[in-house]
């Protein structure tokens, strides 16, 4: 049976008490740590499996290593080809999603409840014994290589690359995951299996399950099903600071509508601000129709279709980043009201009114995300990857609540940068220059 | 492989017992409800669909229906601009509406002990919006900046735009959903009033209602909120100029340099769902699967990326739920090396295989498990199942259609395929184009 099984009941919704969801932590006889919401209502069940580490653990000289061992996974393993492989799976009616990301790698999984063994042994065999076949990994390399060609001309990453580059040097988080045409195209099999043996790993690994099995049962199912991986990851990327300053990058390029990539260096995760700037960012950038920033550049002057802020807490670096797009006659005045709404918030804060607002709205919006079992299993996921425990789904509310206005306004004036902010504009903007370096 | 037959058998058992708890009525003034019932967590997704799309606007005018889309979210008698999405936030969920061809539709999300409010609101702006000159200026520029970054920024809109105008020549899918920019550029309060007059009227709408709600609440809620708009007796019936026979084949070549890998597609007229007639679109959603649905099991994706290395991609897609003729499509992405015409050729040998060879059973009964498993996993996603409803309603099928279509994709047999491939892929009623960066590339 289990190690350890701690059940927790949260209520979710205050006003209607009968909502909850239970998160079980299972500890499986092999020592592998679970997180496990018992759904029965539909038959069928929702896997997420994280790794810490991602595409930051690419070797020197062999960067899009660990994205396109990620997109092996799927194309041959065992004895099975990729056609066998997918052959397999589809039979089974299974799903399943291998992804890379900056700091992480991940697995997504949905299957029947009734043939779960035989989708457990698929997903394994895909996990512990990838072949790699050469023909796979050239047929998946041109693909690769090809994304890479179109990301050079769409003028969204054009900007965040040269964004991130800028701001990141030779730190992992500088140069796209996916590689060079270079680096890429000299990958070979023993980097793949190397890359594979690096980024999939017992002590950096994170999963939740969701729907119709119970916890008793998940402990067993992920033994079989992740057991067999290596123990110990390598060391993880030294932190970087962000290091852009204040200013402006226009880079040249031939298409109707500017598109500019925006930021400065953010907070931590963990910072017990964290949640201010949170609410503060909501009122700011990030709250639909009702922001300032929304309000300023969309609704009173028509200058974009959408303007957005984010806090971008990253394990190794944190920033704060935005995005709007205007034609190449209207993008100055987007990035000069934008400029604006920076510097007013920072200097005078928002007001009581906003704050309340946005208080009711993210707490009011956090218990709508619960309802499905994979967004719940994506949820789960992402909590343990950042080390909150299952309590954080009942507290997380009274967190918002807790902001007050004084907060709000110091961490506006402490977080927001506006002489920092560097904007990256691709297009042909009308009366923007680059900034000397 | 016995166990895998095995779990073929297992499948069947239980999927059949699986479906969405669905009530429908229709209030007196004509608006039709449907109601879904998902009680797993006490969410309600609330969603107004009316059955006027960009193919119903008049000629002059394209993007009206989705200008207006945007300007149902200004002032009305008793809601300030702005408002309506402020009230929605306010109270903890979210909303937002999208424009279709045959369709515009509201939704928000919410708590489901909000959906009193919800209703209060949305019924409101069906018939009391107050939109001023200001307004229409403002906004203008904002569905303006919403073309430049979906379609003027992006080569593949701009050719997909190019190709839709060839395909259709006298029904208005060929016009662009968003508007051609020269006819945004002048739209005025007069063409949005005269849109929003006459069909925004609840015997032109669709009320989806779904998740933790009872069907008595609901109709008791919209009986209360939209039973008491009168319904608008001039709303003209809905007959849309259709495509004639086309006979002759059409080919365009699209270059941008902007364009990073050269492609081809090619696009059929294709029959959509009907009424009690869903038949052949349910033996066009097979075809699409065994011609291009998977690059490792389809025969595209078997003969152009494993057995040859002409293509980096291939696909096939169709989407029966249109109100008019569909279309079917096909595409390649050549492999570096590999000319656009020898990539058609290829794809044409392919075509010109599945139709002269027998359909491997197997193939058809791994499609026929995937499809009877997406029924369930459909469930997990209720604003989904909303969706589904809405849209088919909006385009003309009934809920029973809605709820035969999974039982009429379970009986497709070989046969069907085979007799709807040969109707449908025929050159001569399907345009080909090619997107290119360069002149030099197109050959």
């Amino acid at each position: 049976m289990f190690r350890s099984f701690i059940a927790l009941t949260l209520s979710l919704f205050a006003t209607t008490a009968s909502a909850e969801i239970d998160i079980n932590e299972v500890t499986s006889p092999g020592g592998i740590n679970a997180w496990v919401v018992e759904e029965p209502s539909i038959p069928f069940i929702a896997v997420e499996i994280r790794f810490r580490g991602g595409t930051s653990l690419d070797l020197p000289g062999k960067r899009g290593a660990t994205n396109l061992m990620m997109g092996l996974l799927e194309e041959g393993s065992g004895d099975m080809n990729a056609q066998e492989f997918q052959t397999a799976r589809e039979a089974l009616a299974a799903s399943y999603g291998f992804s890379a990301y900056d700091d992480s790698i991940g697995v997504s999984a949905q299957f029947l409840t009734e043939n779960q063994d035989e989708a457990i042994a698929l997903l394994r065999q895909a996990l512990i014994e990838p072949t790699f076949d050469q023909d796979a990994l050239d047929r998946v390399r041109a693909q690769v290589l090809a994304n890479i060609a179109s990301e050079g001309k769409r003028p969204n990453s054009i900007a965040s690359t040269a964004f991130y580059s800028a701001a990141f040097g030779d730190h992992p988080y500088g140069t796209n995951s996916d590689g060079t045409v270079e680096s890429v195209n000299a990958l070979t099999q023993s980097d793949m299996h190397e890359a594979h043996q690096r980024a999939l790993t017992h002590d950096r690994l994170y999963v939740s399950v969701v729907g119709d099995i119970t916890p008793a049962e998940v402990g067993p199912m992920l033994d079989t099903l992740l057991g067999d991986l290596p123990e110990q990851g390598p060391e993880l990327p030294d932190n970087i600071a962000f290091s852009l300053d204040g200013g402006m990058t226009v880079i040249d390029y031939d298409t109707p509508q500017a598109v500019a990539f925006f930021g400065h260096a953010g907070m931590k995760r963990n910072d017990p601000d964290f949640f201010a700037a949170y609410v503060l960012n909501n009122v700011q950038g990030s709250g639909g129709f009702e922001s300032r920033l929304m309000n300023e550049v969309r609704e009173k002057r028509g200058l974009t279709y959408g303007i957005g802020t984010y806090l971008v807490p990253k394990f190794h670096a944190e920033m704060m980043l935005g995005s709007v797009a205007s034609s190449n006659a209207t993008i100055a005045e987007a990035i000069a009201v934008t400029r604006d709404v920076w510097a007013d918030t920072a200097t005078n804060g928002i007001t009581q009114a906003e704050l309340d607002r946005a208080k009711t709205y993210l707490t009011g919006e956090y218990p709508l995300r619960f309802d499905g079992n994979s967004d719940i299993a994506n949820i789960m996921v992402g909590m343990q990857m950042i080390d909150l425990s299952p309590d954080y789904v009942i507290n997380r509310n009274d967190y918002i609540e807790a902001v007050t206005l004084e907060d709000a306004n110091r961490v506006a004036r402490e977080l927001l940068q506006p002489d920092n902010l560097h904007f990256v504009v691709v297009g042909k903007p009308e009366g923007l220059e680059s900034t000397p370096n | 492989m016995k166990r895998l037959l095995a779990a073929l058998a297992m499948i069947t058992t239980t999927a059949a017992a699986q479906a969405e708890e669905v009530t429908t009525f229709t209030l007196d003034n004509g608006m039709e409800v449907v109601v879904i019932e998902d009680h797993r967590a006490p969410v309600v997704v609330h969603m107004v669909w009316y059955k006027i799309g960009s193919a119903d606007e008049p000629v002059g005018a394209s993007g009206v229906a989705h200008f207006f889309e945007h300007l149902m979210f200004k002032q009305t008698d008793i809601l300030e601009s702005g408002e309506f999405s402020a009230t929605v936030a306010a109270n903890g969920g979210s909303d937002n509406a999208f424009t279709s061809y045959d369709y515009t539709a509201y939704f928000q999300r919410i708590a489901a002990d909000r959906l009193d409010l919800m209703m209060q609101m949305e019924s409101n702006r069906m018939t009391n919006l107050a939109i001023t000159a200001d307004n229409i200026a403002t906004e203008r520029n904002v569905v303006l900046e919403e073309r430049n970054q979906r379609t003027e920024n992006n080569p593949g809109a701009l050719a997909r735009e190019q190709f839709n105008a060839a395909q259709y020549q006298n029904h208005r899918y060929g016009v662009p959903v968003i508007g051609w920019k020269h006819e945004m550029e002048q739209l005025n309060i007069d063409d949005a009033l005269a849109f929003y007059d006459l069909y925004y009227s609840p015997n032109n709408a669709v009320l989806v209602v779904a998740g933790d709600v009872q069907p008595d609440e609901v109709r008791a809620l919209a009986e209360t909120y939209y039973g008491v708009i009168p319904s608008e007796p001039d709303l003209p019936e809905r007959i849309r100029p259709q495509e004639p026979p086309q006979r002759a084949e059409r080919r365009i070549t699209y270059t941008d340099p902007r364009v990073s890998q050269p492609y081809l597609t090619r696009s059929y007229l294709a029959p959509e769902r009907d009424p009690g007639a869903q038949e052949e679109a349910a033996a066009l959603v097979y075809l699409a699967d065994l011609l291009g649905g998977s690059p490792f099991t389809s025969d595209l994706g078997i003969a152009l990326q494993f057995d040859t290395q002409t293509a980096l991609y291939t696909g096939a897609s169709y989407n029966g739920s249109s109100l008019d003729t569909a279309t079917f499509s096909v595409s390649v992405a050549p492999a570096t090396g590999v000319k656009l015409s020898e990539a058609e050729a290829a794809m044409d040998q392919v075509i010109a295989d599945f139709i002269a060879n027998d359909i491997d059973p197997a193939r058809m009964e791994s499609i026929r498990t995937q499809l009877r498993a997406s029924e369930i996993y459909a469930l997990d996603d209720t604003q989904g199942l909303a969706q589904r409803y809405g849209a088919a309603l909006s385009q003309s099928l009934t809920v029973a259609d809605v709820q035969a279509w999974p039982d009429i994709l379970q009986s497709v047999t070989e046969e069907d395929v085979k007799t709807v491939a040969t109707k449908v892929l025929n050159r001569d009623q399907a345009v080909t184009g090619w997107v290119v960066a360069t002149q030099e590339d197109a050959r």
